[in-house]
């Protein structure tokens, strides 16, 4: 092994300035460490082929006039809802559980560039997984349409992408805010699917929570976006407050715990 | 340039790191010595902004480190080697930083070769990693932004003896072209057969700061004289501190000439007449932090 550095260039006595790594930068570097570890690329890998199956399921199981391009995609997305949280959570817990804080905090000191870039690196996640879901669906529509008739209609409207697009975008940033919240990949990921499902079932079970679940249960306020029209004032205040509980909530708590922490 | 002024980090009523000063300058490498626990990775992660310090404070590079705007660029950090995501590979690990950094991602390969990761290495996974392999991406990962100043806790834990002296061959040519380097490490040797200055620390206070040359002569020189009395007087007359042996040597604190004169002045036999056996930094350093490491461990 030699010991000389072959990269010495310029003496080390003049001065040097380095720009700030931009948002963008790290908001790319973000997206990248989600999916450049084993566990990342296959839980992309596991969304993508549960949404080619619930595809698959429909071509046989749904009825010929229910095969639509609207409802394939629709469908796929409940697999994206379920699993690319988990991504999000990862993002940030991995950090901590795989102790990489070291590093990435090491190199950008301000704390909250990197979850403003993690956040940011949330919402192209759900922007992108908005692709595979039209691509499986209409790959399932032409087959849908060449087995019968009756099936494979291609109505879609611009409305139906824009409410599926924030699904997903608040879906992932619900994973991101309680993996800032819990700062460990076991604890958030399981509390992540214990607690909004308890939360359903106390809520719709006992009577007199039955406002508390019209308000701020996320499965009953997001149910209005699948369907082909405009929410309404009421629909969109239902969908904030819930969006409030479960996203900003975790959010700006997790955050204030990031910032506060101390990275070992 | 480091500089750490005063820096102190209390956890509830333990102090882990009390009132520690040191600077590091350009041109030497600095071994910042200490037993387990001594506080050594608490001062090197509030240098680093890691850690919050509870008073005191820290510049790198004539900044605090949090204030830096690219401080890849200007400081290599190896604070722990094993702290890297086990699912991803090598070169992948070292390709975040340079795009972090807006570093040539040719200097990944440049980086992998130096340390002996490029190949297939460089393709696996942090996972199935030796110690002495991360380590290796350790220090790629710490030199990936052509820092000036580097910041490298216990960087030869784990690495065999051919690749502990090439990294001492690596920090001695890194300072040698004018750049500065923390070191930390509980191994002695590694630390002395590289370090210019040496900071002590025990039970989170400094206890030794200075050159290796002073340092190591603070032992003094041990003489033996056919008539130890006579030689003993004599030289407390002539102003030296002089502590008896039990074998009938003296333990004198003073350059081995000064010793030779007095006991020639006197015409004294000498039997012996030699630096202080200490067992080079070895014994320095366990005297030095015995008893804070005990209290440490209480």
């Amino acid at each position: 092994m030699t010991a000389t550095l072959t990269e010495t260039r310029a003496p080390m006595a003049a001065p040097r300035t380095f720009p700030r790594p931009g948002l963008i930068r790290l908001t790319g570097i973000e997206l990248r460490k989600m999916a450049d570890t084993r566990a990342g690329l296959w839980l992309i890998i596991a969304t993508a082929l549960i949404s080619v199956a619930i595809v698959v399921i429909q071509l046989f199981a749904a009825d010929p006039p229910d095969q639509t391009f609207v409802n394939m995609f629709q469908t796929t997305l409940f697999p994206v809802a379920v699993l690319l949280p988990v991504l999000g959570i990862l993002s940030v817990t991995s950090e901590w559980t795989q102790r990489t804080a070291l590093t990435t905090f090491a190199l950008t000191p301000q704390r909250q560039r990197i979850v403003v870039a993690k956040a940011l690196a949330a919402v192209v996640l759900g922007i992108l997984a908005l692709v595979p879901s039209l691509g499986f669906a209409a790959i399932g529509n032409v087959i849908a349409g060449g087995m019968d008739s009756a099936a494979g209609s291609w109505s879609f409207g611009g409305l139906l992408l824009a409410y599926a697009l924030l699904f997903n975008v608040v879906n992932v940033l619900f994973g991101l805010a309680f993996g800032m919240l819990f700062m460990n990949s076991a604890v958030a990921i399981v509390l992540y699917f214990v607690v909004p499902t308890v939360w359903s079932v106390l809520t719709q079970m006992i009577s007199g929570l039955k406002t508390t679940s019209e308000w701020l249960d996320l499965s009953v306020t997001s149910t209005p976006l699948f369907e082909n029209a405009a929410l309404s004032g009421g629909e969109w205040a239902k969908l904030a407050a819930s969006i409030g509980l479960w996203v900003v909530l975790p959010g700006v708590l997790g955050l204030v715990r990031l910032l506060k922490r101390e990275v070992s | 340039m480091i500089s750490v002024t005063s820096l102190t980090k209390r956890y509830g009523a333990h102090t882990a790191v009390n009132d520690v000063s040191f600077e590091c300058a350009p041109g030497t490498v600095t071994g910042f010595l200490g037993p387990n626990g001594a506080g050594k990775s608490t001062t090197m992660r509030m240098i680093t902004g890691l850690t919050p310090p509870t008073a005191g404070e820290s510049t790198v590079a004539g900044k605090p480190y949090r204030q830096l705007p690219n401080p890849g660029r200007e400081v290599g950090v190896l604070l722990d080697a094993s702290a890297q995501h086990p699912g991803r590979t090598g070169r992948e690990v070292l390709t975040l930083s340079a795009r972090t950094q807006g570093v040539d991602s040719a200097r990944v390969d440049e980086l992998l070769s130096l340390v002996q990761l490029a190949g297939p290495a460089a393709g696996r996974r942090v996972r199935g990693y030796s110690l002495g392999m991360r380590q290796r991406l350790g220090i790629a990962h710490a030199f990936i932004g052509d820092p000036r100043v580097l910041i490298l806790d216990e960087p030869a834990n784990g690495l065999d003896p051919e690749g502990i002296f090439w990294m001492r061959g690596l920090l001695r040519d890194f300072a040698d072209r004018g750049g500065t380097v923390l070191l930390s490490s509980h191994l002695l040797r590694e630390v002395e057969a590289v370090a210019d200055r040496l900071v002590v620390i025990g039970g989170g206070r400094i206890v030794a700061n200075g050159t290796k040359e002073e340092l190591l002569a603070a032992g003094g020189v041990r003489v033996r004289a056919l008539d130890p009395g006579t030689l003993q007087k004599a030289l407390e007359r002539a102003g030296l501190a002089v502590t008896a042996g039990a074998d009938g040597a003296l333990s004198v604190q003073a350059e081995a000439e000064q010793v030779g004169q007095v006991a020639a002045s006197i015409s004294a036999v000498l039997l012996e007449l030699r630096p202080v056996d200490t067992g080079g930094l070895e014994e320095l350093f366990l005297t030095l932090t015995a008893g804070e490491a005990k209290e440490t461990a209480r």
